[in-house]
């Protein structure tokens, strides 16, 4: 018995080590924003608090399986008629009751944080998102470019991600940043995110959109806010525009690379959100113009 | 025979004003009527769900034609009036089956899948002007569900009506007696039951949509 | 002409696949092998008269169980082909559309054609003989609900063969369902097969509760009813109130399909979201429809192994309706991430944590029913201590991702797909095999062999935990759920390869079970006292395979654990049955209705998957007549003379 408890626990220690070990892998463990530490600290806190319910649990149940084993010279007391105890009833619906309420509190707190800019950072920029068969098509509204299959963002500045589908709905991921949302045809959503490290991560599409969902994933780098300057600078100036008619082309269901362009129609994400039944939902307020509250930051 | 040697025995009544009447004095009686009960509950859950759907996307008209352009008062009133009577006529079918008078009882009931096929008849040619003025339940998402949550109540009340013509031919066969009385009882529930769930049709979708 | 034919053919049949003509071979051998079989030892009347026709609740368990293994085999083998497929990087064995069909049929499979028939088989064979009844409420609906589900199934792995399986995963979520992306008829017969398996669960729903309502043996009070029969009663009300808003979604995504509506179009005023809805308000309940039950057989289990009575009964009752009436209240937990606002999400996830707390108390409740016990270590005991540690971990995990901001990362990710198998496998499918070996006697009168069992109980096991474990990892890493294939640079490999042994060794442990099954039939100890594991419930007072009246005099009840008590009372049926005459006992008939009303609505079925509306016309119209035919038959029932009924009883030595 006691060198399976050994084990066990090196395993333990083993698993922390390897999970904290090599943070590049764990994005989900390892976010580089606010976003994601505060998501993280509550998967670490849930965990926590499920471990004082669980390792006790196993651990009992070990105990009772040996302790009462139907052994003809077992001299564990044997009771088949105790059936009641109000003070042990009492404990295990207690006990639940008050773990649930404590992670309650910080998930009710978290839930309602996460639908604001993080605080105490950098002015905030906006991406809108638009989710195609198997492609993901980003419009920078403030800097008047967009891309396909990669964003650039600068670090340090939360960014505003609105989100909608023109083909069916898939869900916008990137793990290192923080939580996903999904993008829906006819709806436009909010999703913060922030990065304070400059580096490259891999963003997803995360909900299952046919043939070659799997191939939809983007590259997401982050620079620091001079190198992001530049590399406006230089979409704009090199690259082609992307016209109604290049949306069109992109619309058509297929895997393509990645792809810059210097300009794009104006209107093109409100009006995709609105021919796809948008007018019908009441997106007041994921498209009303969020200016004024990021400048209240 | 005893009693105690059915394979489906109920548990004896604590106090036995049901199992008087005639519709619960064969085993299966109360069994019968209590399952019954149970599937008026998932079918009035299924129309919420129709309601549900309805409510959500009663809007949704893709510049065609809206609740108030289809909707006329005369059409769905007289449809009201056909099926609440009936219901009235079914309840009379019971009440002389409870006097054990099988002429009444049948007339009564001939009389409700009359104006059963009444409402029926003026649902179906609703439906078709509907559809002759361009009004297809293609057209767009309103219709879907305006077609689909009357239709499924119309498709509800034929089902009823060719029912209740099997229960008229048994009941001329063999009389009243329990089988019959539980089979009468139970299409009368049923039949109230889609009378009630007319009632939040005519007011969901008749009356909100010529007043709004 | 030949051309029409041929180019209608290549259609209608699935063409080009290698493993796929493989399987229509083994498809048609296996079809041949049974008709000659069946032809040789002149058994057809035989299957007819004994098995289709019949109106007896444990033949039909029986016939459920049966189905549900071979489902259980079919989804088996889904799971392989798919771990194979991504046990390394960037591998060819699977495209992405047969990856999609298999996810798809795998999820399908296991939750509505394996776990619901397998629970069905055990409802069906355990409860009339713990209620002490000869039958259920309606004998006849429930050969109709057994037939609806086989036919339901039959549809829907025909399209393995013909026009295509289903490839938009288990949820089908429009528009990728819709006509627009999705033109081939796999996603009707997902539609039509679960919808007429839907119909039969929904009358077995009905016909449980009424049974157990008003047909328990006299003093049988509702507070001294097995608690498997109260999981039964909290099933059988999720049932009623969540198959009708399946049974509308997927009615609606139908018609969206076949009249070309718009219920979940992008276009025309369509939204997609009712339909996540209307499937969620029915597919976090079923969860529970599943697992309570389950729940049920461990405490009857634990505490027979335990030689002792269950722990907390009024709570074990109280905590099962707690959570049958809480899971109406947690669906949207499975889009926190749909847009929905901060107070909404806040709600569900907290609801779905409550869930935890009546969970956990049945967990303590069943530790402390082995608490000073005497616990033998039978193979269903075995199971039920398996559960214990896994569902405590999956309901653990399921409490992380209610948090609804840490749900964001966790969402569609392999932290949930581990989650899911934990509670579903951890606690249902452990849950059914427990039950089949704890029935097992009782069903067909010997016990299944104890060291093959426990071969397929380690393999299984241990190949759970590798197979899943290392899944919350890749969940952590970033690794989306539905992949078809991943490139080796990001860092999946070593897990996905660590799983796919796992889902082997699994695979090994339901071989063990088969032939363990077979082994068992030729070698296994009969089972001549009807009481093998010295069992609690009333069951167990009666021969073993149950006689088809089930009880020669139903029993009088004054005590919780009535067996139990009888015995310590040095009572016993056989003593009853020397004190009292035998009397004539009233059965239902035989039907050969249930069958082909089934047939009908396949065939409606069928007509529909290909929108040839005179088949499905035809078909609706079959099961009309059915119906009125049923309704004018006055001659549905017998009696089973006395004389008989005693002769029956000495063959089993209980006179």
């Amino acid at each position: 018995m006691k060198s399976l408890w050994q084990k066990g626990f090196i395993l333990l220690i083993l698993c922390l080590i390897f999970l904290t070990g090599c943070s590049e892998k764990y994005p989900v463990l390892h976010p580089v924003g606010p976003v994601g530490e505060k998501e993280r600290n509550l998967i670490i806190l849930s965990a926590v608090l499920m471990a004082i319910v669980i390792i006790p649990v196993i651990a009992l149940l070990a105990f009772i399986v040996y302790r009462y084993r139907d052994k003809p010279n077992n001299r564990a007391p044997y009771k088949p008629n105790w059936d009641d105890s109000k003070i042990l009833e009492f404990v295990w619906w207690g006990i639940p009751i008050i773990i649930i309420a404590v992670l309650s509190i910080y998930t009710v707190r978290d839930t309602f944080a996460l639908t604001k800019p993080p605080a105490n950072t950098g002015e905030p920029i906006s991406i809108q998102v638009t989710s195609l068969d198997w492609k993901w098509v980003f419009f920078y509204p403030d800097e008047g470019v967009a891309t396909v299959n990669y964003i650039d963002i600068p670090a340090g500045r939360p960014v505003q991600f609105e989100l909608t589908s023109d083909a069916p709905m898939n869900s916008f991921w990137i793990p290192a940043l923080g939580g996903q949302e999904y993008t829906m045809p006819g709806m436009a959503m909010r999703l913060w995110l922030q990065a304070n490290k400059v580096g490259t991560y891999t963003g997803k599409g995360a909900n299952f959109t046919g043939k070659e969902f799997s191939k939809m994933s983007f590259a997401v780098h982050v620079k620091k806010e001079t190198d992001f300057d530049q590399w406006v600078k230089a979409l704009k100036n090199q690259s082609p525009q992307l016209t109604e008619a290049g949306y069109k082309q992109l619309k058509k269901p297929g895997v393509v690379g990645k792809k810059s362009f210097s300009s794009y129609p104006k209107d093109i994400f409100h009006d995709t959100v609105m021919k796809n039944g948008g007018k019908y939902m009441n997106n007041d307020w994921m498209m009303k113009d969020h200016s004024q509250e990021m400048k209240g930051k | 025979m005893s009693t105690l040697n059915h394979y489906k025995e109920p548990e004896k009544q604590s106090h036995s004003t049901t199992s008087e009447l005639l519709e619960y004095q064969r085993h299966d009686g109360p069994l019968n009527i209590l399952g019954f009960w149970i599937f008026l509950a998932t079918d009035l859950l299924l129309f919420a769900c129709l309601f549900a759907t309805y409510l959500v996307i009663r809007t949704h008209v893709d510049g065609g034609p809206t609740d108030k352009d289809l909707f006329e008062i005369p059409g769905f009133t007289i449809e009201t009036i056909l099926l609440l009577a009936s219901s009235f006529t079914g309840s009379l079918a019971v009440y002389e089956m409870r006097h054990n008078d099988k002429k009444r009882l049948l007339g009564w009931l001939v009389v409700t899948v009359l104006l059963g096929l009444g409402f029926i008849g003026i649902e179906v040619s609703e439906f078709l002007s509907y559809i002759r003025e361009g009004a297809t339940m293609q057209r767009s998402a309103f219709l879907s569900a305006f077609f689909t949550l009357v239709g499924t109540h119309g498709s509800h009340v034929s089902l009823g009506i060719i029912w209740m013509i099997s229960i008229i031919r048994q009941v001329a066969k063999y009389g009243i007696e329990p089988i019959n009385a539980r089979k009468v009882f139970i299409i009368g529930l049923y039949w109230h039951f889609l009378d009630i769930v007319w009632i939040f049709i005519f007011t969901v979708v008749y009356m909100t949509g010529v007043v709004s | 002409m030949f051309e029409h034919i041929r180019s209608f053919a290549s259609h209608f049949f699935v063409t080009g696949e290698p493993m796929i003509y493989a399987s229509d071979v083994a498809i048609v051998l296996f079809l041949v092998g049974i008709i000659f079989t069946l032809t040789y030892l002149k058994k057809w009347k035989w299957l007819w008269r004994e098995w289709i026709t019949t109106v007896d609740h444990k033949k039909i368990g029986i016939m459920y169980l049966i189905s549900a293994l071979l489902m259980m085999f079919r989804g088996g083998v889904d799971a392989l082909l798919m771990r194979t497929q991504l046990a390394l990087p960037n591998q060819t064995f699977l495209d992405a559309e047969h990856y999609n069909q298999i996810f798809t049929t795998h999820g399908t499979i296991m939750i509505l054609f394996m776990a619901m028939p397998f629970l069905f088989a055990l409802f069906n064979i355990a409860v009339p003989l713990q209620l002490g009844a000869r039958d259920v409420a309606f004998p006849f609906l429930n050969s109709v609900s057994f037939w609806l589900f086989f036919f339901g199934a039959l549809l829907f792995n025909l399209s393995f063969v013909i026009g295509g399986s289903p490839d938009a995963g288990w949820t089908s979520y429009p528009p990728l369902t819709e006509l627009g992306f999705d033109k081939g008829p796999g996603e009707n017969f997902y539609l039509l097969g679960i919808q007429i398996s839907g119909i039969g669960s929904m009358a077995t729903g009905i016909n449980f509760l009424v049974t157990i309502l008003k047909m328990r043996a006299p003093g049988m009070t509702l507070m001294r009813l097995p608690l498997f029969c109260w999981s039964v009663v909290a099933s059988c009300i999720i049932i009623i109130f969540a198959f009708p808003a399946l049974t509308v979604a997927l009615a609606l995504l139908l018609i969206d399909r076949v009249a070309d509506a718009h219920f979940f179009t992008m276009l025309h005023g369509g939204n997609p979201m009712m339909f996540i809805n209307l499937f969620w308000i029915w597919g976090h309940p079923e969860v529970y429809i599943v697992v309570l039950p389950a729940y049920g057989i461990y405490s009857e289990v634990v505490s027979t192994f335990s030689g002792k009575k269950i722990f907390g009964y009024k709570t074990m009752v109280i905590s099962l309706m707690i959570i049958s009436v809480v899971s109406y209240f947690v669906w949207a937990h499975h889009y926190f991430t749909m847009g929905a606002s901060a107070g909404v999400n806040s709600f569900f996830a907290v609801a779905s944590m409550l869930i935890g707390i009546p969970t956990g108390v049945k967990v303590f409740n069943w530790l402390f029913t082995m608490f000073r016990g005497r616990i033998q270590l039978k193979l269903p005991m075995l199971w039920t201590l398996a559960f214990i540690p896994c569902f405590a971990m999956g309901g653990a995990t399921g409490i992380m991702l209610a948090v609804a901001p840490a749900d964001y990362q966790y969402h569609n990710s392999y932290f949930l797909i581990a989650h899911f198998h934990q509670t579903l496998i951890g606690g249902v499918a452990f849950g059914l095999l427990a039950g089949m070996y704890y029935w097992w006697p009782k069903m067909f009168g010997f016990s299944l062999n104890e060291r093959l069992g426990r071969w397929a109980f380690w393999f299984f096991n241990i190949g759970f935990y590798v197979c899943f474990m290392p899944q919350y990892f890749l969940g952590f890493m970033g690794m989306t759920r539905r992949v078809y294939t991943y490139s080796g640079d990001t860092g999946w490999t070593s897990f996905n390869f660590i799983s796919s042994i796992g889902a082997y060794l699994m695979g090994i442990g339901f071989l063990f079970i088969v032939v363990q099954v077979l082994y068992s039939i030729k070698y296994g100890e009969r089972d001549l006292t009807g009481d093998p594991w010295n069992g609690r419930t009333l069951e167990w007072a009666i021969a073993s395979p149950a006689p088809h009246y089930n009880f020669a005099h139903i029993p009088e009840v004054t005590e919780r654990d009535a067996w139990w008590d009888m015995k310590a009372r040095g009572e016993s049926l056989i003593k009853v049955n020397q004190r009292m005459a035998f009397k004539p006992i009233h059965m239902p008939k035989n039907s050969g209705l249930p069958f082909i009303m089934a047939v009908f609505f396949f065939i409606s079925g069928f007509g529909f998957v290909f929108n040839w509306y005179w088949m499905a016309a035809l078909g609706l119209l079959g099961v009309g007549i059915c119906m009125i035919v049923r309704s004018n038959n006055r001659d549905s029932e017998y009696y089973i003379p006395a004389e008989d009924v005693e002769k029956t009883e000495a063959a089993l030595g209980r006179v």
